[in-house]
């Protein structure tokens, strides 16, 4: 049927190694996630906060995120920053890159969250007693997480599929790097990146399962 | 700091990358928005058993690095099948179906979000499903959608940033050349930001404006 012969073993022979990357962005994966949940909240709460100095800022970071490319913004953490004589190495700037662009994504998803949760809740909490901060704390947080639930689920698979932008600052552990060097070894370019492409596709379906066995166990009522 | 060896024809190459961006994305969200439809009119016609296969092809374009899937279907069509096909018409071809495998969800939402009454009311008053589709369901769906589509192309946009793997030269790629030889990556990246910013920003600002002035409560 075609002119080529596949030598997939050539491909699963190196599937250890592919696993191994695997892991790495996993690893970067959830890591990005944990801090980009983190400043979206800062973010969010400097929104909140009235102070224009603040939302100013949160509101500069999230257009930014959200209105240029992810890649755009890993050069920025790799490139970019050296000019101030900053030089990260290849994860660090992909990390700081795709935790600048959840953190973003997720802060405008926890702003339609939050519409959906009424004023009166604050107004309760203060009038019970808690400062500003414990109200957002205790009482807006916990709810806005929880509406939140599926665009962190989503953003998630999002940042598994950026940690594959990592390859263009010189990234060589994670799955893709993995698979480039690989390639550059073996030239089976199709077999090697198809393997990828499964292992990918695992790992999404894997989150996407994960989120929902989460759910079923958190969203009990 | 604002001493730059910048020159005049170096803008004009880095308006060429952006006029590519800018086609490439046209032309991908052009063709994804129509083959989405299609996709999406399928699913929600068909069910959910028949529609299974559909689901699991658009499945995979969002469940794997835009990277990986341009690196693919090169190698593919190039290694495998051996044609001789442009980096362009790769890259239009895998963002097309890329395209079309989030606006078929859109499409789906947005026609499951049209009342089943109002269209059993339409069909009642005589309009076939042709009909029933297009003067009731497309109207009514679009509101819902349009916003969510808006999203959509702009992600295109900035996910074509990615198309250099296919030797495309678009307005990262060139951003990246001037680097190479100009040594002022802080500077050239900003510029090459700010183009991708001006496209982007007004129209995600209309998106969100239609969405606040579409939305029903």
């Amino acid at each position: 049927m075609f002119s080529y012969t596949f030598q997939w073993n050539q491909a699963l022979n190196r599937l250890p190694a592919m696993l191994d990357g695997a892991w790495v962005t996993m690893q970067i994966a959830v890591l990005s996630m944990v801090l980009g949940i983190l400043f979206a909240i800062v973010l969010t709460g400097c929104r909140l906060s009235g102070n224009r100095i603040l939302s100013g800022f949160a509101t500069t970071w999230i257009e930014v995120a959200r209105n240029t490319p992810a890649l755009f913004q890993i050069y920025m953490a790799h490139f970019g920053v050296a000019s101030f004589g900053l030089y990260f190495s290849p994860i660090t700037s992909l990390l700081i890159g795709i935790t600048f662009n959840n953190a973003g994504y997720l802060a405008e998803n926890f702003r339609g969250a939050l519409k959906a949760i009424p004023d009166t809740q604050t107004r309760a909490a203060r009038s019970l007693g808690l400062t500003p901060i414990k109200a957002f704390g205790y009482v807006i947080l916990p709810q806005m997480l929880r509406i939140s639930f599926l665009p962190i689920t989503n953003q998630m698979v999002w940042a598994v599929l950026m940690t594959s932008l990592g390859v263009t600052v010189g990234m060589n552990t994670d799955l893709y790097g993995v698979t480039q060097d690989l390639n550059a070894l073996t030239f089976r370019t199709f077999e090697l990146f198809a393997l990828a492409a499964v292992i990918f596709y695992v790992i999404v379906k894997l989150i996407n399962f994960g989120a929902r066995l989460l759910a079923a166990r958190l969203f009990r009522y | 700091m604002f001493d730059t060896s910048m020159t005049l024809s170096d803008v004009w190459f880095l308006a060429q990358g952006a006029w590519i961006t800018i086609l490439v994305t046209i032309i991908s969200v052009f063709f994804g928005t129509i083959l989405g439809i299609g996709f999406g009119v399928f699913r929600y016609q068909v069910g959910p058993w028949w529609g299974a296969p559909v689901t699991f092809i658009l499945d995979i374009f969002r469940s794997i690095p835009l990277l990986i899937q341009l690196v693919l279907v090169n190698a593919f069509l190039g290694i495998v099948l051996r044609l001789q096909i442009s980096g362009f018409a790769v890259a239009c071809g895998v963002l097309t179906f890329y395209t079309a495998a989030y606006c078929a969800e859109i499409v789906r939402g947005g026609i499951e979000a049209v009342p089943v009454t109002t269209r059993r009311a339409a069909r009642s008053l005589g309009l076939n499903w042709f009909q029933d589709m297009r003067y009731i369901v497309a109207p009514l769906a679009t509101r819902v959608a349009l916003p969510s589509w808006i999203g959509l192309a702009l992600g295109v946009m900035k996910d074509s940033a990615l198309v250099y793997v296919v030797q495309v030269t678009e307005l990262l790629k060139s951003t990246q050349i001037l680097i190479t030889r100009l040594q002022e990556p802080l500077f050239l990246l900003i510029i090459g930001g700010l183009f991708y910013f001006i496209i982007s920003f007004p129209i995600a600002r209309l998106g969100g404006y239609l969405e606040k002035r579409w939305s029903n409560d």
